[in-house]
């Protein structure tokens, strides 16, 4: 079985992976299907003041796919994703170049407006951050922003988002409960639940397993799996063996570089470059 | 050798220890003295004047019966007059400062000058207002006196509310942009909400620190000996009120300005207490 990933743009790589028992997973199956772009990066480059944090990425994120980043600390991989929904926005002195397109759009547009890409692109943090507010309305905040739900509808959506989060076991009773009393799992999921409460199109997930226990990381991660039927999911992450678990492709990012960027599977068994090899064979320096 | 020198340093050291403790006891001690000597005369020369009289009669002549009553109710609507002009303004600038400023420099310049107003003699504000307000009225007023109450309290609470708004952690922010909020959404709906009991600890603390104040009421709102319900008018309130009979030579004046005075003090102390207990609440709940 041949297979050709995209190879424009730096930092892109053409893979072949050949009929050993990789190739007969699930994932290279459905990548026989038509593969289609979601989010075009070309030529991104970002900038912390002076410090140039980025440097010239150019890559293609595809729908209803994972996409794994992963690199050493201050490598720029929460940098990229800050990008694509322009959060960095709310910093001064903070600014990208170059062209994202989302659909064919180019959202680092001057014209694009920010709100609604926001509502397109979600994000999910490091640290879970519940509003300071009941479970419920966490989750409806995000959707009356956007939406004119009645009682109904908008008690049906928290279910749907709390059900798709795999935590409304967990707090169905207990809706009108602070949610900055949760556990840090149950939080977390609660941000997601949160996230997908506005249906997006793009899922940003930023080390979202990190700050959690083993068993909260692995309904995390099953989450992805889950989720990534309907959205297209973007995750950045320290844990090589999560990024392998989890994503149909991964990028490895270092020092504001896109190093290496293909499959999953063969970026972690047959890699390219040799400073990704010795990432992931954990021998770096 | 070396376990010898050790237990030397180490004896040293101890005794250092015990030194800067008792020193820093004597000094703490030092302080609360005089507080406790202060509440002592305050509480001894004014509680037994504390009756119904005060409460329900305005301020009398020389010699005659009364208590402090018109200049009770001339401070709480002097105070309450101020605290609406200048908590609204303090809160919205404070929110200016630390939600839509980030990208001006205007803001540091707004923040230094708010910080120089904080630091200004009360007086200067007083004449201030004086000059701005009670001139061209002709005459001193309840108005004149609550803007120069605003005044003071206005830096207080710009002050806190920027502080308690910084508090809030910028994953918040990002959070609720990383939704489709728009700021002033993510302001009002998530920002204030985080930061609601330490925004009202604020304000709380600004009436505290207004409802003592005398000079600037001096040259505002002066006083007045009878029942003043009219804002054009002068009004009666007790800093100047307890500032007029202390240094008259009557006996019974004298004891209603102990008694002005212990009022005052309970005053700002219940309300130090309410603005702790707010800001205790939220963790309580945790």
């Amino acid at each position: 079985m041949l297979l050709n990933v995209n190879t424009d743009g730096a930092g892109g790589r053409c893979s072949v992976a050949g009929g050993d028992v990789i190739a007969e997973d699930k994932r290279i199956a459905s990548r026989a299907e038509d593969e289609q772009v979601k989010m075009s990066i070309r030529d991104l480059n970002f900038h912390y003041g002076r410090f140039h944090a980025l440097h010239d990425i150019s890559m293609d994120i595809r729908l209803n796919r994972v996409t794994a980043f992963i690199g050493p600390s201050g490598c720029g991989k929460s940098t990229l994703i800050r990008c694509f929904n322009r959060i960095y926005e709310l910093y001064p002195g903070q600014r990208a170049t170059g062209r994202i397109l989302l659909d064919g759009r180019n959202i680092l547009d001057n014209r694009e407006n920010l709100n609604l890409l926001r509502a397109t692109v979600g994000m999910v943090f490091q640290k879970p951050t519940p509003f300071p507010m009941s479970i419920y309305d966490n989750i409806a905040f995000g959707i009356s922003l956007y939406e004119r739900l009645s009682r109904a509808e908008m008690n049906e959506r928290v279910e749907w988002a709390l059900q798709k989060a795999a935590i409304w076991d967990e707090v169905k009773d207990i809706l009108q409960q602070s949610g900055t009393a949760l556990s840090g799992g149950q939080q977390q999921r609660l941000c997601i639940a949160r996230a997908i409460a506005i249906k997006p199109e793009v899922l940003l997930m930023d080390e979202p397993a990190s700050a959690l226990d083993p068993l909260s990381t692995l309904k995390v991660e099953d989450l992805v799996e889950e989720l990534k039927s309907d959205y297209t999911i973007v995750v950045v992450t320290h844990n090589m063996q999560q990024a392998a678990r989890i994503s149909d492709y991964t990028a490895f990012m270092y020092l504001g570089e896109l190093i290496e960027f293909g499959d999953t599977a063969s970026l972690f068994t047959n890699p390219l470059k040799q400073q990704t090899e010795d990432y992931i064979t954990g021998r770096f320096g | 050798m070396s376990v010898v020198m050790d237990t030397a340093r180490f004896q040293r050291r101890k005794y250092l220890n015990i030194m800067v403790l008792c020193l820093s006891v004597l000094m703490t001690m030092f302080g609360l003295f005089w507080l406790v000597w202060l509440l002592w005369t305050l509480f001894s020369q004014g509680l037994p004047y504390v009756n119904s009289t005060l409460f329900f009669k305005a301020t009398p002549p020389p010699g005659g019966t009364g208590g402090l009553a018109n200049g009770i109710v001339g401070s709480l609507v002097l105070t309450v007059t101020g605290v609406l002009i200048g908590a609204p303004t303090g809160v919205l600038a404070g929110t200016y400062l630390s939600e839509f400023s980030r990208k001006s420099k205007i803001a540091p310049v707004i923040r230094f000058v708010n910080d120089i107003l904080l630091s200004a003699p009360s007086i200067i504000i007083g004449v201030f207002v004086y000059e701005i307000v009670v001139v061209p009225m002709g005459h001193f007023s309840g108005w004149a006196g609550a803007l120069a109450l605003a005044m003071i309290a206005l830096p207080v609470i710009v002050r806190t509310t920027e502080d308690m708004l910084r508090l809030v952690p910028d994953n918040m922010r990002e959070a609720a942009a990383a939704l489709g909020a728009p700021r002033w959404k993510v302001t009002t709906a998530i920002i204030y909400r985080a930061a609601r009991s330490g925004i009202l600890t604020g304000v709380l603390l600004a009436v505290a620190r207004i409802s003592g104040e005398t000079a600037p009421l001096l040259f505002t709102a002066l006083n007045n000996q009878f029942w003043s319900s009219s804002l054009n008018q002068p009004m009666a309130n007790l800093p100047v009120v307890i500032f007029q009979f202390a240094m008259s030579p009557y006996d019974d004046w004298q004891h209603l300005a102990w008694a002005g005075a212990l009022l005052i003090t309970l005053a700002v102390l219940g309300l130090n207490i309410v603005a702790r207990i707010i800001l205790k609440t939220p963790k309580m709940r945790k």
